[in-house]
């Protein structure tokens, strides 16, 4: 591609990126509000941040939800990792194109029919809906997420690295081991926070496959947010807003370093 | 292949766990939603009558074929609010997808042309959004686009109107929310097209005379195609079952189908209505869906 912005691509950047960025901008501004009414500005106020930790049900949710994102990540990064590996390093095994249609399948299913079709399911084996029944679902969708990701790391790597420890004569699980799995390490890394984040985002499955006492962060959001626009939403969207953001940034600098270790270090 | 991964027994086991998941959590679920769409509701919990019951033997399995039916199914289709909905999600995903090519394309354009150094910048910028919560994004709108919102204030402070106009609870906001929400699946795979496009193949254009628009078309527009096409599927197949954008933001005419469902499902307890629902929704969606599914693999191909 031939390099150099005209006015045009200077424009559409600037116009394209001011569209992704300002309504988040608006939302976090008006998060310090002090009027109640969202429309009207009525100076600075930290006022709505200090009213959450009062907030007991959302304090509650966020409790619930960090707990089901983190055992379902952690559990959605072994069984995606395992899932690449398949189909990456495997060739053809039998019933590969169904193993492949239902690793690609969940990343544009619509979440309704994720949803419904697993508590049909939690119904049918007469499972306790609840923590776990959530913690499941959001496992199912996020290990494709996963796979995905680390699947595109695995088939970019130098193999000749593993050839040569195993003509050294280590044995297949100390080479995964041991050169394998450094390389691809990022690529898992970056597989949990991505199924980390799809679970804490997640409403429309939550939903469908939550119980009594299991209530999560979007759910609560979302029925305040039927009931219109509150400085108390804001806050808690800034809130979290601002926590992705930074561990994003952290973990691109961490990936950075890591990448440039690679470059710098041939094994 | 490479002799990588394990001895046979490990190697099938690294197959069989996550293999063994997706059968039981998502292949197994979708049989017993068709399961569903084919019985009754009744007034019970869970719902809907019972319809394969083995320990009856042999008869319960006659049972079992006798009771099969589709009139859920011509419920449904007989329906015009049903059928409505499915027209109408498949008409806003597709001028979504439509609008999103055209503000994708600029944007993924602009960033491979950027200076190198830029790039990574600009592609984090592009990422980011994606990472924070799809709730929070389409929240956002709700309070500009809302009748004493920032847009009408905006709006007739400029004199453009002379008073506040409904925008929240329309179609268009709709389709607002799904371009905004949707922008970074249209503008990565495009702009991982683009970045790959080699430039001495413009330079040659240039050389043999052909216009900018020229050489845009014949050589840069192919190339960015299979970019275009993924991320037209990225946005159109989760838009036409989209719950959270239509519900937000959409008014009460605003039929789609994921909302139409959501209220079978939550208000009416019609767990067998909701079910038919799904069913069809995955007919309609099953050709774009197995096209995405070739695509990734043969990119997976490409890459080895």
């Amino acid at each position: 591609m031939r390099k150099g912005l005209s006015l045009f691509n200077i424009t559409s950047l600037a116009l394209g990126f001011a569209f992704l960025y300002l309504p988040i901008l608006i939302l976090v501004i008006y998060s310090f509000n002090d009027s109640r009414l969202v429309a009207v500005w009525g100076g600075f106020s930290t006022r709505w941040y200090a009213s959450l930790w009062q907030n007991q049900p959302l304090l509650d949710a966020t409790w619930v939800t960090l707990r089901v994102a983190f055992v379902s990540a952690t559990v959605a990064t072994l069984l995606g990792t395992l899932a690449a590996i398949a189909l990456v390093r495997l060739g053809r095994f039998r019933g590969r194109t169904l193993f492949a249609g239902m690793i690609y399948a969940p990343l544009v299913m619509p979440e309704v029919i994720l949803g419904l079709s697993l508590l049909l399911l939690f119904v049918a084996v007469d499972l306790d809906r609840g923590f776990w029944t959530v913690t499941l679902a959001h496992v199912t969708f996020s290990m494709c997420f996963v796979a995905v990701v680390v699947q595109s790391r695995l088939v970019t790597f130098d193999r000749s690295l593993e050839e040569a420890a195993m003509d050294l004569g280590a044995p297949p699980l100390q080479t995964f081991l041991n050169v394998t799995l450094p390389i691809i390490f990022p690529a898992i890394a970056a597989g949990w926070m991505l199924a980390f984040t799809l679970s804490l985002d997640d409403l429309v499955i939550a939903s469908f496959t939550t119980g009594p006492g299991a209530t999560t962060l979007p759910m609560r959001i979302y029925s305040q947010v039927r009931l219109g626009v509150t400085p108390e939403i804001n806050a808690v969207s800034t809130i979290f807003i601002a926590a992705v953001t930074l561990i994003v940034i952290a973990a691109s600098f961490a990936m950075k370093r890591q990448f440039v270790a690679d470059r710098t270090h041939p094994t | 292949m490479s002799r990588i991964g394990t001895a046979p027994r490990g190697r099938a086991l690294v197959v069989l766990v996550p293999y063994l998941w997706l059968l039981f959590f998502f292949l197994i679920p979708f049989l017993i939603v068709f399961k569903i769409s084919l019985s009754d509701d009744v007034l019970a919990q869970p719902p809907y009558a019972p319809l394969l019951d083995l320990s009856a033997g042999w008869q319960g399995i006659r049972d079992f074929v006798a009771a099969l039916d589709f009139e859920n199914y011509a419920f449904v289709l007989g329906d015009s609010l049903y059928v409505q909905s499915y027209l109408q999600s498949l008409g806003i995903a597709a001028l979504s997808t439509l609008i999103l090519i055209l503000i994708g394309f600029p944007i993924a354009y602009g960033m491979a042309r950027s200076p190198l150094s830029w790039r990574s910048l600009l592609l984090m910028l592009v990422i980011l959004p994606f990472w924070t919560s799809f709730l929070i994004r389409v929240y956002a709108w709700m309070g500009i686009l809302a009748r004493e919102g920032l847009l009408n204030q905006l709006l007739v402070g400029a004199g453009i109107i002379s008073q506040p106009v409904e925008i929240l609870a329309t179609n268009a906001a709709v389709v607002l929310g799904i371009v905004y929400s949707y922008l970074p699946f249209m503008v990565l795979p495009l702009y991982a097209a683009l970045d790959r496009l080699d430039e001495s193949l413009l330079e040659a254009a240039a050389d043999l005379g052909a216009p900018p628009w020229k050489s845009f078309w014949l050589i840069t527009f192919p190339l960015a195609l299979p970019g275009l096409i993924a991320g037209s599927l990225l946005c159109f197949i989760p838009a036409v079952g989209e719950f959270v954008i239509p519900d937000l933001l959409g008014g009460s005419d605003t039929l789609m189908i994921g909302r139409t469902l959501w209220t079978e499902f939550f208000s009416n307890r019609s767990w067998s209505i909701a079910s038919v629902m799904a069913v069809l929704l995955l007919i309609v969606l099953v050709l774009p869906i197995t096209l995405y599914q070739n695509l990734q693999a043969r990119s997976l191909e490409a890459g080895k």
